[in-house]
């Protein structure tokens, strides 16, 4: 379990923001970190793995404190034990994919977990490229294992699926997913992707100018107000046509793309480009805006 | 037959000082691409000061300050058995703190040019300071490294101002091949000048040469 409750005064591009959280997380579960950008997430995870000092708080992990301004303790992030994967990677260029890997090691720590990262993740192929060669997703893979290598407690993924394109992401899903379980891993991820949210985590922090405004089941907060379905997916608004008194929407989901009938009035509320949230109670669908 | 000594002497000394200089830089680099002291602007104009001072003018202060008759020369000379001026180990001191920018400069901006995640990602995978200067960040600035090394190198050889202040023109000790050349000129000796200076232009331009091909990847080309 880990119990934060943080004050920081962050310099954002409109000027002074304080970042004020006060949150628990479960053990063994994968939350994540929703909310715009600039709304305090990756700096959250920065004071999390003692990369950012904070103005005033208090962090516990377990038993241990991590921090404690009031008592000046500060684990420095050498002694957290956390696994971290970066927005951009953070590989280390000079280094082969085993390199990386191997440069994870404790000290006196058995290699057979090297040996057994490269299998989950698929990195036999790769093993001797240098990092630069390595495309986005492979990049990605590399860094998932690397932060795995000493065998953390807990995971922090910083938006790292963001980059990539569908079919790798929904592959990456799938591999983060199989660690967190296979590891036992107290997972933090960073998501904008409401599908990805959906599938992957088990509680949502939604965040928003430094603050956390909304926590619960991913599913509740999405469908806040909007009641019980049958069935439902997530999508985005590719086409609005009129014809006569109702729309039809072409809306992609996954790689779908689904046509919808609306009313005038629904339709009014929409645009392309909106995430929606498809429902079915009967037979025909209802679509919610998700902001 | 020329006399080589003036060469021979020019060549270490830049030996000398570049291997001294790297062992500073490195620290004083670092420490000036992440550190938000106050002083940073401070030391960096310190650091600055030799690429606009003329070098008379650094030699002359440093003469003053090392001269026996003044109480830290005579320190110095008693305590530390250090004779710095008009002796080889005045001219290393001279010239590490002449050629200091450009070490340093090259380096500082290779560290600061680095994404900041490699240092962090070191750092949350349990890896010390040292661990991670040496083992990520160094061999990712290499072409800063070999680039400082080969200007504090080549800036060394040509030095001229503060080397005749504080060292002179003493055969054999202080009187490198810059200041051969002048003397040669001046006792109207020109055929050794030019043999001096051909030889100073030739082996200078190698090295610079050298320094743009590899850093350019013109050798990577090659091979691959």
């Amino acid at each position: 379990m880990i119990d934060i409750s943080i004050n920081k005064i962050l310099q954002s591009a409109s000027g002074e923001m304080l970042l004020d959280i006060n949150l628990t997380i479960e053990k063994e579960k994968l939350v994540t970190l929703y909310g715009k950008s600039g709304a305090g997430k990756t700096s959250l995870l920065k004071i999390l793995a003692g990369l950012l000092p904070v103005n005033q708080g208090k962090i516990k992990v377990k038993n241990t404190t991590w921090l404690n301004t009031e008592k000046e303790i500060n684990l420095p992030p050498q002694k957290r034990n956390i696994g971290m994967v970066f927005q951009e990677y953070a590989l280390f260029p000079n280094m082969t994919v085993k390199e990386n890997l191997l440069f994870a090691l404790s000290k006196g720590q058995d290699q057979k977990i090297i040996k057994e990262l490269i299998e989950i993740i698929d990195l036999g192929d790769l093993q001797n490229r240098k990092s630069q060669t390595l495309s986005g997703g492979q990049k990605q893979r590399v860094a998932l294992a690397r932060s795995l290598v000493k065998k953390p407690k807990i995971l922090m993924l910083d938006e790292p699926l963001s980059a990539l394109d569908h079919e790798m992401r929904q592959k990456l899903q799938q591999y983060v997913l199989q660690v967190h379980k296979e590891y036992k891993l107290t997972t933090i991820l960073i998501s904008h992707d409401v599908s990805e949210i959906l599938k992957m985590s088990d509680y949502l922090f939604e965040m928003d100018q430094g603050k956390i405004i909304n926590q619960g089941q991913p599913i509740d907060i999405f469908t806040k107000n909007k009641g019980f379905a049958k069935f439902q997916f997530t999508g985005e608004v590719i086409k609005l046509v009129k014809q006569d008194f109702i729309f039809i929407i072409t809306i992609l989901i996954g790689k779908n793309l689904v046509k919808v009938v609306v009313d005038y009035d629904e339709a009014k509320k929409l645009q392309v480009g909106d995430k929606v949230l498809i429902t079915s109670k009967a037979f025909n669908p209802i679509i919610y805006k998700l902001d | 037959m020329i006399d080589w000594t003036p060469l021979i002497l020019t060549f270490k000394l830049a030996f000398i000082t570049t291997i001294i200089l790297l062992i500073f830089a490195i620290p004083l680099s670092y420490w000036l691409a992440y550190t938000k002291s106050k002083i940073k602007p401070v030391i960096e104009t310190l650091v600055s000061m030799p690429l606009v001072l003329p070098p008379t003018v650094l030699g002359f202060y440093m003469l003053i300050a090392f001269s026996p008759s003044n109480s830290f020369g005579k320190w110095l000379d008693e305590w530390l058995g250090l004779r710095l001026i008009f002796s080889f180990e005045g001219l290393i001191l001279a010239s590490v703190i002449y050629s200091l920018p450009f070490m340093i400069h090259p380096l500082q901006s290779g560290f600061s040019n680095l994404s900041v995640s490699l240092k962090e990602a070191s750092y949350v995978l349990g890896k010390s300071k040292t661990t991670t200067l040496f083992r990520v960040l160094l061999p990712n600035i290499k072409t800063s490294l070999l680039t400082g090394i080969v200007l504090a190198f080549a800036h060394t050889i040509g030095e001229f101002g503060v080397v005749l202040m504080i060292g002179g023109n003493i055969s054999g000790k202080t009187k490198v091949a810059s200041i051969a050349i002048y003397d040669e000129v001046e006792s109207l000796n020109y055929a050794a000048a030019n043999t001096y200076s051909l030889i100073l232009f030739a082996i200078t331009f190698t090295i610079l040469l050298m320094v743009y091909l590899v850093n350019g990847g013109y050798f990577k080309k090659v091979i691959s």
